[in-house]
């Protein structure tokens, strides 16, 4: 029994191959070992369930033999309870309001100045002369170094922290999109050229719907950056947000609370990755 | 005139090239690609340049199109030097070129949409074109749909659809599979006898060339020149079996024996 390329249903396979232990058992582990095998809908969710309970029960196992103490790794449902009690009296909304707030400013505001420029930079050679040497010597500049200088020069306030995200994914956006503009086929802006398309009009009418598909992708991965510079900024100098309660509740040894607010993290960021996979597929229909 | 009649009755110039010289590099380093090029294209004719790759008959069309810059010489379009490139001179390249995010139908409305063409004249060439190259059914396709013939025949579309007065062709049909290239050397024969465009077209197919020809102009490397010019007699419309007929051969033995030369001379 061979299997074809695209596999409807895994669990049709693995049944058949039940019945027929000695050849078919070698051609589902083949496969499954293909490189690059599809794998159908069903199979992944499982498999991505069944990682889901791994570690969560792996977490029980910890926290109820005893092995790591409470004051570390707090109880799944100590976690949960915390979570319900703050939803309840409202102060977690406040803080991920807060968080929230802060994160799309910043966001919005660097890819409002780094899409344009990026793509100009990507398209003109001689603002790319002009701009890469500095963009690439202030991207690795470590973001957190500044924290300090930025406190100096615009105080603790919600500024501060959009600064914070501003710097940390300003200049990695500029470099990235720059490098998707770069890429556009030479001949799809000849074919352009010859169909009477301005020069001028290069950038709008060729290079953006061009890279439309990757300057998504851009966006969507430097969101979650924005949320790892929104932690720093906020460990730092706040009096809310997610990162600002990690901070007091590891004062006062809440670590259900730490917990509560990286799980809420890692939600939040999940939640707009899927946002941005959900606008890449209306707007870049042609892309999938 | 409706949009129809305008773009089943086209304009057709005549392409003009005289003693064009194309150089890159300075000094030491430069490379003549073409030098001392001069033919005539008159109007309504299908004009095709053979020559082995690397002789510069892509860049002689790049440079007619005016999407790269010639050393010397100079090229007119229907008596209109060529300074940059601009949609008088429609051009079909060999790597697909059509705009992935727009339709099929987008794609071909592209050119007249740039015009400023109101958008009920536009959906009537659309129509139009796409009929001719048997696409009408694929008008809401995405070009990453189509086969590779089925692009470059939306790519002849939207070339006509923008009503030029040449039409350039690089090898279009170089990356297709011979059964494919066959057919679509009839539709773009059939298309020509309707349009009667000013045809440049550029293959290293002897067989294509000859078979599409009016006029062949066997080119040869480094630098690019004319080597010789061959008139095609055969009467149109023509047929594939063409190629087996022994006048055929016999003009494709001369062409070969024109590029063989060449070869020799490179040893």
């Amino acid at each position: 029994m061979t299997l074809a390329p695209n596999a409807t249903s895994p669990i049709s396979h693995i049944v058949t191959t039940g019945v027929d232990k000695n050849q078919s058992g070698r051609s589902v582990w083949k496969a499954v070992a293909t490189p690059f095998q599809a794998v159908s809908r069903p199979l992944s969710i499982t498999l991505s369930v069944l990682v889901w309970v791994a570690v969560i029960g792996g977490w029980f196992a910890l926290t109820y033999s005893g092995a790591v103490k409470e004051m570390f790794l707090p109880r799944p449902e100590s976690v949960l309870s915390t979570t319900i009690r703050m939803a309840l009296d409202g102060s977690l909304w406040e803080h991920v309001l807060a968080s929230v707030q802060v994160v799309l400013i910043g966001f919005v505001i660097s890819s409002i100045v780094a899409v344009p420029l990026g793509l100009t930079m990507g398209t003109y050679r001689i603002v790319q002369a002009a701009l890469d040497p500095l963009v690439n010597f202030i991207r690795y500049l470590p973001v957190t170094s500044f924290v300090p200088l930025f406190i100096l020069w615009i105080g603790i306030g919600i500024e501060q922290r959009v600064a914070v995200i501003i710097f940390g994914i300003f200049f990695q956006q500029l470099v990235m999109i720059a490098d998707s503009a770069r890429g556009v086929q030479r001949d799809l802006v000849n074919a352009a050229y010859t169909l009477g398309t301005k020069r001028s009009d290069t950038v709008f009418h060729i290079v953006f719907p061009a890279t439309l598909p990757n300057v998504l992708d851009v966006l969507r991965v430097t969101m979650g950056w924005a949320w790892t510079y929104l932690v720093v900024a906020e460990l730092v100098a706040a009096r809310s947000g997610l990162g600002y309660i990690s901070l007091k509740a590891m004062r006062g040894f809440q670590v259900d609370v730490i917990f509560m607010a990286i799980a809420l993290i890692g939600i939040l960021g999940l939640c707009t990755d899927q946002l941005f996979r959900g606008i890449r597929r209306l707007v870049a229909p042609w892309a999938n | 005139m409706d949009a129809l009649t305008l773009a089943t009755k086209p304009k057709s110039s005549d392409i003009a090239i005289d003693n064009v010289a194309l150089r890159y590099g300075t000094g030491d380093n430069a490379v003549l690609a073409l030098d001392g090029i001069s033919f005539h294209v008159v109007p309504n004719e299908f004009c095709v340049i053979v020559g082995p790759s690397g002789c510069g008959k892509s860049s002689l069309l790049y440079l007619i199109a005016g999407l790269e810059e010639r050393t010397g010489g100079t090229i007119s379009v229907g008596g209109k030097p060529v300074t940059e490139p601009g949609p008088d001179r429609g051009m079909v390249f060999q790597a697909y070129t059509l705009f992935p995010w727009l339709t099929v139908a987008q794609n071909v409305e592209y050119g007249p949409k740039r015009k400023g063409m109101p958008a009920a004249e536009r959906t009537a060439i659309v129509e139009h074109f796409l009929q001719e190259v048997g696409l009408a059914k694929f008008a809401n396709h995405y070009p990453s749909q189509l086969s590779g013939g089925m692009k470059q025949r939306v790519a002849i579309a939207r070339a006509l659809a923008n009503d030029p007065q040449v039409l350039l062709m690089d090898e279009p049909f170089g990356a297709l599979d011979s059964q494919t290239r066959h057919s679509m050397q009839k539709l773009l024969l059939r298309i020509w006898d309707h349009s009667k465009k000013t045809v440049l077209f550029v293959t290293h197919d002897i067989d294509e060339a000859i078979l599409l020809a009016d006029r062949v102009l066997v080119m040869s490397g480094r630098p690019g020149q004319i080597k010789k010019e061959i008139r095609v007699g055969f009467s149109r419309p023509r047929s594939m079996d063409l190629v087996m007929e022994p006048n055929f051969i016999a003009m494709k033995r001369e062409i070969l024996e024109l590029l063989k030369n060449d070869e020799d001379d490179e040893h």
